[in-house]
């Protein structure tokens, strides 16, 4: 397994390759090209701003005002995370040629669809900047050395959970359908479109084991309210695990392996 | 030195049965079998026990029905998939042609698409930039390189993906059946670069159903049948082992289909060289006339005189199955009769593997006049020049009456095979040559 995660190392100019490749490829044909990349999560904002300002107002606390940066916290990772799980889980079976026919090593495969997606996160960084400039909100640059720390954790997260599931898909299709309800449920039982301290204290201990929920506080903390990042101690707790969920998300993916040229 | 050493592999692949099929994650949590299904239960076994090397610097062919486990065994070579058990191993830098193009994105430009397959091919960055040109050149795509590959033409896409492929400068080359896809002219040009791959020193190994090809090109041929070596040497011996046996398959299938399709246990001679078993449970319908436009294979008669063995061969040769068009050939009869008769005629007929009557003559047609026949003999027929065209062809012989009632008629029973380097149309190939003469020149010709 070492060997392999070495040998990946190997391999970095083509995953770089393959990430330029699956950007320009994705946009390719599209009149506003990479404009999509900020547009997208624009409009899911718009979306969401709709919904909780014009259609269901006052039903968050006067300290989440402007509630349109404070979701734009959450749903940005949020929309990295499961647009690249959601990938991921499909990604070895539309690369089956690939894997049928052509040496190298598969989890290239997963792994660029969730490096992709963080370049899609990065791409809608500027916007966010742009709110907390037009809301005047001040963010602490000591907080704010916090964010990579963040960003990194959401990735190996990430990519341990992509590996994981990619893998699996190949021997169980029904992964996929599991997994865009399961996001579902996912999304909801993570602090993005309402604040933690909103619910209850049995659901809140509850809402405390979603691993998510410390990201998307995390990022809240950081870029939205003021005051000191408490949230550190959970944030490396969550980080611990998300190394151990990468351990075992590459260790599946390699039991499976020499399957997967069979089973795709 | 071996580049390639490969040690009693075996490659078991799962078998989805009608029961697996629709096995999903829900299926196998119900049934909390999660670990029990992710094992195969019905299994297939590609590859049973194969062992073999190729020497560095040979180019070597593997051939054998479907689903004799030849690609399979390329795939293992490739390190595409790893053996149940045995050793795989290869020295050298490994490329193989499985698919051309697998994993050129339609979107993008030939230019991008052919610096990551280079990488997914192990190719540097460096190392495909030194190359680029070359790749380009080898592909004729200099105008298009730039457009996105869904605009490509499947014959520029097999190009660029073959061009990739090949100056990824592979110590070992894998080729599988590749070159069966393609227009003339790109044939050529990856016979040439093969040849070229020879010349270097290079080890190339193919896989293909074009016996013709490791019959030209290749130094060793390998016979796969069902996940196993039948066997390994030169070319054309294997070629003609391989041949041979799916002749007598072939024999085995159509008797099969006559005996079920008469509603009848099979009692013909299976095999097709040697019909040795002459005992009388082979005497099917004795005054079965010979249809000539029925072509199935048998045998039937009398048998007051037996055809005990029949050889094919060049004149005063061994005997042998492959000719080449325009060399001589000889069939060689032994006959017995219990009883001396003064009533017969020996015929011989060549037909086509599409059952076509190529030449069909007898003693009698020709006027001879039947003496006496006694005992054991031996009729040679000698066929000066084998004017056939390249293919396979089968071949009746008989002795009958003057009235043409049978004694033993073996109905295509022999298989033989012409070859020819040229690849004309048709059956008969009659000895010719061309002049010209005026404005014209042509090259080439003998």
């Amino acid at each position: 397994m070492l060997h392999n995660l070495q040998q990946l190392l190997r391999y970095r100019p083509l995953i770089h390759s393959l990430v330029a490749r699956e950007l320009k490829a994705r946009y390719r044909g599209s009149v506003l090209g990479f404009f999509w990349s900020f547009v997208n999560p624009l409009l899911l904002l718009l979306i969401y701003t709709f919904v909780f300002t014009v259609v269901l107002p006052g039903v968050h606390p006067a300290d989440l005002e402007p509630f349109a940066l404070f979701m734009f916290c959450g749903i940005l990772p949020w929309t990295w995370f499961s647009s690249a799980l959601l990938e991921s889980s499909n990604v070895l079976i539309a690369g089956g040629n690939l894997i049928r026919k052509v040496l190298f090593p598969a989890e290239i495969l997963p792994i660029v669809t969730v490096l992709a997606g963080l370049v899609h996160f990065g791409l809608g960084l500027p916007i966010l900047a742009a709110f907390l400039v037009y809301y005047q909100v001040p963010v602490a640059p000591l907080d704010l050395a916090w964010f990579p720390v963040i960003v990194a954790v959401q990735l190996v997260l990430t990519l341990g959970l992509a590996l994981m599931l990619s893998a699996l898909t190949v021997h169980f299709r029904d992964v996929r359908d599991l997994l865009a309800n399961l996001l579902t449920l996912w999304f909801f039982a993570t602090p993005i479109i309402y604040a933690l301290s909103q619910a209850p204290p049995g659901v809140r201990r509850l809402l405390n084991l979603n691993p998510f929920t410390h990201l998307a506080v995390s990022y809240q903390e950081v870029l939205f309210r003021p005051g000191p990042f408490t949230e550190w101690p959970r944030l490396l707790a969550v980080g611990a695990g998300a190394l151990v969920t990468f351990a075992a998300g590459y260790f599946v993916f390699d039991r499976l392996r020499d399957t997967l040229a069979e089973e795709v | 030195m071996s580049a390639i050493h490969v040690r009693d592999v075996h490659k078991v692949y799962r078998r989805y049965g009608r029961r697996r099929q629709f096995a999903t994650l829900k299926s196998a949590l119900l049934s909390g079998r999660v670990l029990r299904d992710l094992r195969p239960d019905e299994t297939f076994e590609a590859l049973k026990g194969v062992s073999f090397d190729v020497e560095a610097g040979k180019t070597f062919g593997i051939i054998g029905r479907n689903g004799s486990g030849k690609s399979t065994m390329l795939k293992l070579i490739a390190g595409i998939g790893r053996p149940m058990s045995g050793a795989v191993q290869v020295r050298g830098r490994v490329s193989a042609l499985i698919e051309l193009g697998a994993g050129f994105h339609p979107e993008i430009s030939g230019r991008e698409n052919v610096y990551i397959n280079g990488m997914m091919l192990g190719l540097s960055k460096r190392e495909i930039q030194a190359r680029f040109e070359d790749i380009v050149a080898f592909a004729e795509l200099e105008e298009f390189i730039d457009a996105p590959v869904k605009t490509y033409s499947s014959g520029m896409y097999m190009r660029l993906g073959f061009a990739v492929a090949i100056h990824v400068d592979p110590d070992v080359l894998l080729v599988d059946e590749v070159l069966a896809v393609g227009d003339e002219a790109f044939t050529h040009k990856c016979l040439d670069k093969f040849a070229e791959f020879r010349r270097s020193g290079r080890t190339v190994l193919l896989v293909t159903h074009s016996l013709d090809l490791v019959a030209r090109f290749c130094d060793e041929a390998l016979w796969l049948d069902a996940g196993l070596v039948r066997a390994q040497g030169d070319p054309k011996r294997v070629i003609d082992a391989y041949l041979m046996d799916v002749a007598g398959v072939e024999n085995r299938q159509l008797a099969a289909d006559q005996g079920r399709a008469e509603g009848r246990p099979l009692r013909e001679p299976a095999v097709a060289e040697q019909p040795t078993d002459v005992g009388a449970d082979l005497r099917v319908g004795p005054d079965e006339p010979p249809d000539m436009f029925k072509a199935v294979e048998g045998r039937w008669g009398s048998r007051e005189v037996e055809i005990v063995g029949v050889d094919l061969a060049a004149p005063g040769g061994a005997a042998t199955h492959v000719f080449q068009s325009g060399d001589p050939m000889e069939v060689r009869l032994r006959v017995r009769a219990a009883q001396p008769v003064t009533d017969f005629a020996f015929g011989v007929g060549i037909f086509s593997a599409d059952g076509v009557c190529c030449y069909g003559t007898n003693t009698q047609i020709e006027g001879a006049k039947a003496g006496e026949l006694s005992g054991d003999g031996e009729v040679r027929f000698v066929i000066g020049r084998l004017d056939l065209v390249d293919g396979t062809y089968k071949l009746d012989v008989a002795v009958h009456r003057e009235n043409g009632v049978p004694y033993d008629y073996h109905r295509l029973l022999y298989t033989f095979r012409v070859k020819s380097a040229l690849k004309e149309a048709g059956i008969f190939r009659p000895p010719h040559r061309w002049t010209f003469s005026g404005g014209i020149r042509l090259d080439g010709l003998n």
